[in-house]
């Protein structure tokens, strides 16, 4: 093991402690902040069920973002789509060869989509990045560090296509590497200048995701105009700061 | 007629270019010390106000789970950018919804984030979209925050569900609580816990005015119409805005509930205590001012002993009636569990209807070809009858059982998509004129073209906000202020009475 190699195992489990800790953290806070009212974007479903669908059409389908403007529609899909993708792709990595769930996952197509979708996400980063220079509007409203999530974003992408594409790496020495993470069996990382640039970009996400707009992820679940049953005049919805108001008043 | 310029209408809606600053002279006259004192509001900008502003905003973000979320998640994607009237109507960029809420959320972000503490110590907070709270950011707060008129148009488009309403009533909340109020909206909840309604009409007045309007029905129908007052024992209490109690077009819809009632054979009243459906504690952003508001409702129809109640028709008031009123003055066990609590005049109008129980005469109507506007807070944070949507089948189905011609405005203006008249929101000041010529853009587009195309002579609305501020501004964009009627008007126009 080189010292480079030790770095990068504590780097990651230093990433992922920020990721984890810090995501769960926001999430538990999310999850504990009282809605003291009844807020959804109506017309809106009047039952759990109907929420549920409707959280899925917002989720899967972006389906308010749709409504709103096309262009964004369909740059933030390809990209979240290719997201997905690239996760299949990358399974292989945190997957051992033997795993029972690969069975789950086709392979093959794990494999092709997964490289093929390269092109999506970087079609879509592209779209969204153009529209932040371009859109008059969209422009007035970006901070750097929105360009910079983007830029982020590409050069994973732009080095994960050009290990794919260009110029491979060795692959079975990169699944050691990360699955030696997993058991704590600490394996040498291949000293590759374009896999350790999309690796630090990787662990740099990581560290970030958890204090940025990145919050946006858990964050659309707990987002009460989409996420409450229409049901005010059926049920009372009371948070505790609210019923502490309540004593002393009124039969 | 104007000091500023009118937006002139296009052929098509265009999305303007961004002329930043533009409206930044626009806001609202300042709350004085006393009407501050009876919210119990600091009167006038306290001492360490920068610190407190910030700890007030760490204290709503643990109250309220959408501001947290809000404050958090948006992407600047973009798609809310062109959706707000009032930038469509001013071109100024702090006018788009992202950009209004980044006000509060580059507090936030400077004060509660992990990125906004440490760009901010480097001295570059605005890499990561943060800001110091100074006085820069307060007036910006003033101005911009009372260019939102809550309408949550904004939220129907984004990708997480952001309404920008939460974020100005929480700034407003902010505001209030270091001692920079709203003239208009201040005054008028001090006016309501002092006499009873918005409009400061007392008794008295009130009872003089019910009074005429009996005269004025039996003058022109020669039915014995009542319009009762603090009538123990009736079985409807009515929550009107006070502005149908004399303001035009709404006292023609408060005739229409009152034949609407006569016919149906339902003894009402209204009540002097609770002689109010508006409920300004939700503009600006005070959980405990809204809930004293609702209060009196409670208290007004545990007093007279009804077994129902009804609201007017109000916009906000009904979002505050049918989404908070149950929880905020609830639970209202006491009254006849067998019809919506509360339930809406449309509502109880349209049931009539389906049942039979009331007949029209359209060709009363014949002089009028109508579309109608979907009022904000009706459309996008209530709800009518059963099922989702009611609240634009049901008022357009009294229209279509009183009238001959109607026709919708353009689907992208109406519906979820409605455009604020421009004046809700507790904007609805002469003070702020120029802002609500301005954010009536929009609608006036769409009208505009449902004219062209179909000869619309008359709009219905069924909000007071709508119709004060529709027929105030519509003669700037070259209409007349009688083209706007309330829905009641026209079943009041329309019904057939029989009985005695």
């Amino acid at each position: 093991m080189t010292a480079l190699s030790w770095a990068y195992v504590i780097m990651f489990y230093l990433a992922m402690l920020i990721l984890f800790v810090g995501v769960t953290r926001k999430i538990i806070q999310y999850a504990r902040t009282p809605a003291p009212l009844k807020i959804p974007t109506t017309p809106a479903p009047t039952t759990k069920a109907g929420v549920v669908w409707r959280m899925i059409t917002e989720v899967v389908l972006f389906n308010s973002l749709f409504k709103a403007n096309r262009w964004i529609w369909i740059f933030g899909w390809l990209f979240h789509f290719a997201l997905l993708l690239a996760f299949f792709r990358h399974l292989r990595y945190a997957l051992a060869p033997d795993s029972i769930f690969w069975p789950l996952v086709n392979n093959w197509l794990v494999l092709n989509a997964g490289k093929y979708g390269a092109y999506a996400m970087l079609i879509g980063l592209l779209g969204l990045l153009a529209r932040r220079f371009l859109v008059d509007r969209v422009r007035y409203i970006s901070s750097p560090s929105d360009y910079l999530m983007l830029v982020l974003i590409l050069g994973i992408a732009g080095s994960g296509m050009y290990m794919s594409f260009i110029s491979r790496v060795d692959i079975l020495e990169l699944r050691e590497f990360v699955l030696g993470l997993f058991y704590f069996a600490w394996q040498p990382l291949p000293s590759d200048a374009v896999l350790l640039t999309h690796l630090s970009l990787v662990l740099i996400l990581m560290v970030i995701f958890p204090v940025s707009k990145l919050l946006h992820a858990p964050g659309v679940f707990f987002s009460p105009t989409r996420n409450q049953v229409d049901n005010p005049r059926e049920q009372r919805h009371l948070a505790a700061w609210a019923r502490r108001l309540e004593t002393g008043t009124t039969s | 007629m104007a000091d500023f310029e009118i937006p002139t209408i296009k052929e098509y809606p265009v999305i303007p270019h961004l002329q930043p600053g533009v409206s930044a002279h626009l806001k609202p006259f300042v709350a004085k010390a006393d009407f501050q004192k009876s919210l119990s509001f600091p009167g006038e900008l306290v001492e360490n106000w920068e610190q407190k502003a910030v700890d007030k905003l760490g204290e709503l973000t643990g109250k309220y789970r959408s501001l947290r979320v809000f404050l958090d998640s948006c992407v600047k994607c973009g798609a809310c950018t062109d959706k707000c009237h009032y930038y469509l109507g001013t071109t100024d960029p702090k006018n788009m919804p992202v950009a209004r809420q980044d006000l509060l959320r580059q507090v936030y972000r400077r004060y509660y984030t992990f990125a906004g503490k440490f760009f901010g110590k480097l001295g570059i907070p605005g890499f990561v979209g943060a800001k110091e709270m100074n006085k820069e950011v307060l007036d910006d707060w003033y101005s911009y925050y009372h260019q939102c008129s809550q309408c949550r148009r904004c939220s129907v488009y984004c990708p997480y569900g952001i309404d920008t309403a939460e974020i100005s009533m929480a700034a407003r909340e902010i505001m209030d609580s270091v001692g920079v109020g709203q003239k208009y909206c201040n005054e008028i909840i001090g006016k309501v816990f002092k006499v009873g309604n918005n409009l400061g009409l007392p008794q008295p007045a009130l009872e003089d005015t019910l009074l005429g309007l009996e005269e004025d029905v039996k003058a022109a129908t020669g039915f014995n119409v009542k319009f009762p007052l603090d009538q123990k024992g009736a079985e409807v209490l009515l929550v009107t805005p006070s502005a149908d109690f004399f303001a035009e077009p709404h006292v023609d819809g408060l005739m229409g509930y009152a034949k609407v009632f006569h016919e149906a054979g339902v003894s009402w009243t209204v009540s002097s205590y609770a002689s109010e459906a508006a409920n300004f504690g939700m503009f600006i952003g005070s959980y405990e001012n809204m809930r004293k508001v609702s209060l009196r409702i409670r208290e007004a129809a545990l007093e007279l002993g009804v077994k129902r109640i009804v609201f007017g028709e109000c916009g906000h008031a009904w979002r505050v009636a049918y989404s908070f009123l149950n929880t905020l003055a609830g639970p209202f066990d006491f009254l006849d569990q067998n019809y919506p609590i509360p339930q809406h005049i449309c509502e109880f109008t349209y049931d009539l209807i389906q049942k039979g129980a009331i007949k029209f005469d359209k060709t009363a109507n014949d002089h009028r070809v109508m579309t109608y506007h979907d009022s904000c807070n009706v459309a996008r944070a209530s709800r009518m009858g059963n099922t989702p949507g009611g609240q634009f089948k049901i008022p357009r189905a009294i229209i279509q059982a009183t009238c001959n011609h109607f026709y919708d405005m353009p689907p992208d203006t109406i519906g979820e998509a409605t455009y604020c008249c421009g004046g809700g929101g507790g904007l609805l000041t002469d003070d702020l004129i120029e802002l609500r010529v301005k954010g009536a853009l929009p609608r006036m587009e769409a009208l505009k073209q449902v004219v062209e195309n179909h000869g619309v002579t008359h709009m219905a609305a069924i909000c007071a906000i709508c119709k004060s501020q529709f027929t105030k501004v519509i003669p700037y964009y070259g209409f007349t202020m009688d083209q706007i009627v309330s829905v009641h008007q026209l079943v009041s126009d329309a019904i057939v009475l029989t009985r005695q």
